[in-house]
């Protein structure tokens, strides 16, 4: 029988890749484990090996075509003496869904329907635009001109955008860690850096967080600005010492003599399908730290704007990124030099009903939430804190003060968590205001677990926050 | 006296990029059975010589010389080239099952099969070792079934680790395999905690922390020979140098030491550098260093010399940063061609024989995947509950987990 190849999926967060070239034609004769052409993806170009084997009938993705999505059809394999008709009739489009990552009947039956839960991976370019209804743009302050031209880019380019601009502006900010220059980063963050500025400010460090951490820490003390990139956040727990007992205590420590003005970056949180060991949100552990900032970006715009104020920032700056997030595109106005202050938070969009406050990720669910509640006739405003240390809780409050309810989201643990945080400061600030107790959706309190099912269910989705909004707006 | 210059940055660099042609001269070979075999009881300062050398067996007509030689029967010879056999076999399915979407995650052997398919062979039971992922070899010379590897790789109902652990990330307690840590060198100063623990209780047995090269740089590599050097538990330290940590050549982090053996001369700790892809040497190093463990003698650091002729991973594409054509070149060869050479020449295997056991090999892998697909994989048939989601977080479930089970339905 004919069957259909699909553009594989070559790693857990691939969504669609470049198909770079065919090294078989129609009629060629393969056998498992053959090279049937090379896909290009974010982050490497990989040889796409035959499964079964038969006969090449027809080549349905011209080679060279980019953003192929995951799972499209992208060849038809006949089976040894079918002819090319067979490979017309496997190339129409069929009409079942992916059964890939359909919900079990159980959870369906509960009434969470696929498009909500997977809502984390949803493709790019659909995130909503910001400040919709009810809230004319002039209403919300912006990081830039109003009639800013803007272009779009996805947070990978514009966190390298970010450093490559800082780095011409000063000689003495560097960039080190694991796979940073000849590779261009495990992420590709640091693309074409090597290139422009040479293996003195672009270094590939040996494979101990703890150790270039505390050498960054060093140059820091020495004068340099140093980006240290690590490969995610969780590795970086290991260089905790390094980031919470010397960079962020040691200006205080002596008097004001010894300062660190170093930025760790690099992805953090979950991603998906990498388990209990690189899942991890840090967002809460760092934003306790004293004398640190933490900031963590949503969109493009918002990572160039601050990741640059990071980088001049006098002190160390905890720069916490999300994997999910690099390939995700958004308007980036095209200025000169966008700089966006560190501990001010963003009015993604006006509401008068519920304020939904989140960050990074989380924003996902968020804006999702927004959009699901106000065609229930609640009208959320949603803020994004961006930094996490200073936090602008003023902004929370001041919109609490008109809403009287708020949720929190965020993908981290529900234990001291951010959500925590901000519920005692509105109880503090706003206790008067409040018309329901604030709630926070978080991750389930047990560790990461791998398998996609289980996953979905110890994150946070968009219908628990839709749930919790309408349960303070007592609907 | 010299002259006084500012400093310089030094960064090491390899000498062969993409699009250059493959060159190893700068790889000492010595020839099989040149090196020593000393007593394991010998003073570690009067063998640091081996710490710069390559212990090896197998010569290129496939003769075992030496020293080092005649540690293995011809039946464990030949059993160890099933080994080997079903190992890659495993490997060449679980890649392409990644390729379908069957896993999202693989990480392979191709080249190293030896270092770890022999070295099990050294160890018996109650040995524990503390692998890396590149070590699943252990887990086939241990008789742990393919199927229960399969069902991991997988994540489906029946994974031991019952979907909460990335592919390839086995734990096998009772197979001599302790659980895998993503996070990288945890386990080399957890082996000599274990080792510690076992003089401690004055039990018989060993444990065996394994490492790789780019590793070594990590500071629980250095912390691990601290406490080894200082306690002396019944500890073999290995460092698998494969040449390559993803991107980044073992010079990174080798640095200015001549070899990674010669990092425990600091420590006093013997030290042996060994041909990987020869699986009668690291037969042969791991039961001297067994020898010395179960002696009461102390820890033994080995060096495997080999070269990772497969991606680092599923996720990666070596071709960006060495030739394509670099582990063809590699000077000590294929281990399983090597072994089928010697069993060939000693008049114990022929041709006809190496291609039935491939064979076998190959069914015996199809038929444990039969079994594992038809459990289930990542995307479809019997997946793990999410009732259990919520167990071993904790001993015993607190009430809090019980009520977020219940809020998700189970």
């Amino acid at each position: 029988m004919a069957v259909q190849i699909l553009m594989p999926a070559l790693s857990p967060t691939m969504e669609e890749g470049t198909l770079s070239k065919w090294n078989v034609k129609e009629g060629d004769k393969v056998s498992s484990g053959d090279i049937l052409a090379e896909i290009e993806t974010d982050k490497a170009t990989m040889e796409f090996e035959a499964v079964d084997e038969g006969v090449i009938g027809k080549i349905l993705i011209e080679e060279g075509t980019e953003g192929v999505k995951v799972n499209t059809p992208i060849a038809v394999l006949l089976e040894e003496g079918e002819d090319a008709s067979a490979a017309d009739a496997a190339a129409e489009p069929k009409a079942e869904a992916d059964d890939g990552e359909a919900e079990s009947a159980q959870d369906a039956a509960k009434g969470k329907s696929d498009a909500v839960a997977a809502a984390r991976e949803m493709p790019h370019g659909t995130v909503p635009a910001s400040a919709k209804p009810g809230a004319p743009m002039a209403e919300l302050e912006l990081d830039w001109p109003e009639d800013a031209k803007m272009k779009k880019q996805t947070v990978r380019e514009a966190l390298r955008d970010a450093m490559a601009e800082e780095m011409r502006r000063d000689g003495d900010v560097f960039v080190m860690g694991e796979e940073v220059a000849e590779y261009q980063g495990a992420y590709k963050i640091t693309q074409g850096l090597l290139d422009e500025f040479g293996g003195k400010r672009v270094i590939d460090t040996p494979i101990t967080e703890h150790g270039f951490a505390g050498l960054g820490v060093g140059a820091a003390f020495a004068g340099l600005k140093p980006i240290v990139e690590f490969m995610t956040f969780n590795f970086a727990m290991q260089a905790i010492d390094q980031i919470i007992n010397s960079a962020a205590k040691t200006l205080y420590m002596s008097g004001g003599q010894m300062g660190c003005p170093i930025v760790f970056r690099g992805p953090n949180g979950a991603a998906a399908r990498v388990g209990a060991q690189h899942s991890q949100d840090y967002a809460a552990w760092y934003a306790q730290i004293p004398g640190l900032k933490v900031v963590q970006p949503y969109s493009a715009a918002d990572a160039k704007g601050l990741l640059k104020s990071a980088i001049r920032d006098p002190n160390p700056v905890v720069f916490l990124e999300n994997e999910i997030l690099y390939g995700r595109s958004f308007d980036v106005p095209d200025v000169e030099d966008l700089t966006i202050p560190l501990g001010k938070a963003r009015i993604w969009r006006q509401g008068t009903d519920v304020t939904l406050v989140s960050f990074g990720i989380g924003m996902t669910y968020a804006l999702e939430a927004a959009e699901a509640l106000a065609a229930e006739g609640i009208e959320a405003e949603v803020i994004d804190l961006r930094c996490l240390r200073p936090m602008d809780t003023d902004t929370v409050v001041k919109s609490v003060m008109k809403t009287n309810r708020c949720v929190t989201i965020e993908e981290g643990w529900p234990v001291a968590s951010i959500g925590n945080h901000l519920s005692a400061t509105l109880m503090t600030k706003a206790f008067d205001y409040l018309d329901a107790p604030v709630l926070n959706c978080t991750g389930k309190d047990v560790p990461m677990p791998y398998a996609a099912n289980l996953e979905r269910h110890a994150l946070v989705t968009t219908a628990e926050v839709v749930e919790a909004a309408k349960a303070v707006c007592y609907r | 006296m010299p002259d006084e210059v500012p400093p310089r940055l030094h960064v090491p660099a390899p000498a062969i990029r993409p699009g250059d042609d493959p060159d190893f001269s700068h790889v000492a070979i010595p020839r099989a059975g040149a090196v020593r075999r000393p007593d394991p009881g010998e003073n570690p300062e009067e063998m640091r010589d081996l710490a710069f050398s390559i212990v090896r067996v197998l010569n290129r007509d496939g003769e075992a010389v030496g020293p080092w030689a005649g540690s293995l029967t011809p039946d464990q010879l030949r059993e160890g080239l099933r080994h080997m056999l079903t190992l890659r076999a495993y490997d060449a399915r679980m890649l392409t099952a990644q390729r379908q979407g069957k896993t999202s995650f693989y990480m392979q052997h191709l080249g190293e099969e030896a270092v770890s398919c022999a070295f099990q062979r050294a160890l018996r039971a109650g040995d524990m070792n503390f692998p890396t992922y590149r070590q699943a070899g252990l887990l086939v010379a241990a008789g742990y079934p393919l199927v229960k590897m399969m069902n991991q790789v997988f994540s489906n109902a029946a994974d031991p680790m019952r979907g909460r652990q990335l592919p390839v990330m086995y734990t096998a307690r009772e197979h001599g395999f302790f659980s895998i840590s993503g996070n990288l060198a945890t386990q080399y100063v957890q082996a000599v905690g274990w080792a510690m623990a076992a003089a401690i209780r004055g039990e018989r047995k060993l444990a065996v922390g394994w490492i790789g090269d780019g590793s070594t740089a990590e500071s629980d590599f250095h912390g691990a020979l601290v406490f080894a050097s200082t306690y002396k538990p019944p500890v073999i330290l290995n460092i698998v140098n494969n040449q390559w940590a993803i991107s980044t050549f073992q010079g990174i982090a080798r640095g200015g030491a001549g070899t990674f053996a010669a990092r425990a001369h600091g420590f006093g700790i013997p030290a042996l550098r060994v041909d990987g892809n020869d699986y009668l040497a690291v037969h042969a190093a791991g039961a001297w260093a067994v020898e010395r463990a179960r002696a009461d003698l102390g820890p033994t650091l080995i060096e495997f010399v080999t070269y990772r002729a497969g991606g680092h991973s599923t996720s990666d594409d070596p071709s960006a940063y060495r030739p394509k054509e670099e582990g063809k070149a590699w000077p000590l060869g294929d281990p399983i061609l090597r072994l089928k050479a010697h069993l060939i020449a000693i008049g114990e295997w022929t041709e006809e024989r190496h291609v039935q056991a491939e064979a076998e090999a190959l069914d015996e892998v199809v038929a444990a995947q039969k079994e594992a697909e038809a459990i289930g994989t990542l995307h479809s048939g019997e997946r793990p509950s999410p009732r259990e989601m919520f167990e071993d977080v904790f001993a015993e479930m607190p009430p809090h987990l019980i009520r977020q089970r219940h809020e998700v339905g189970f």
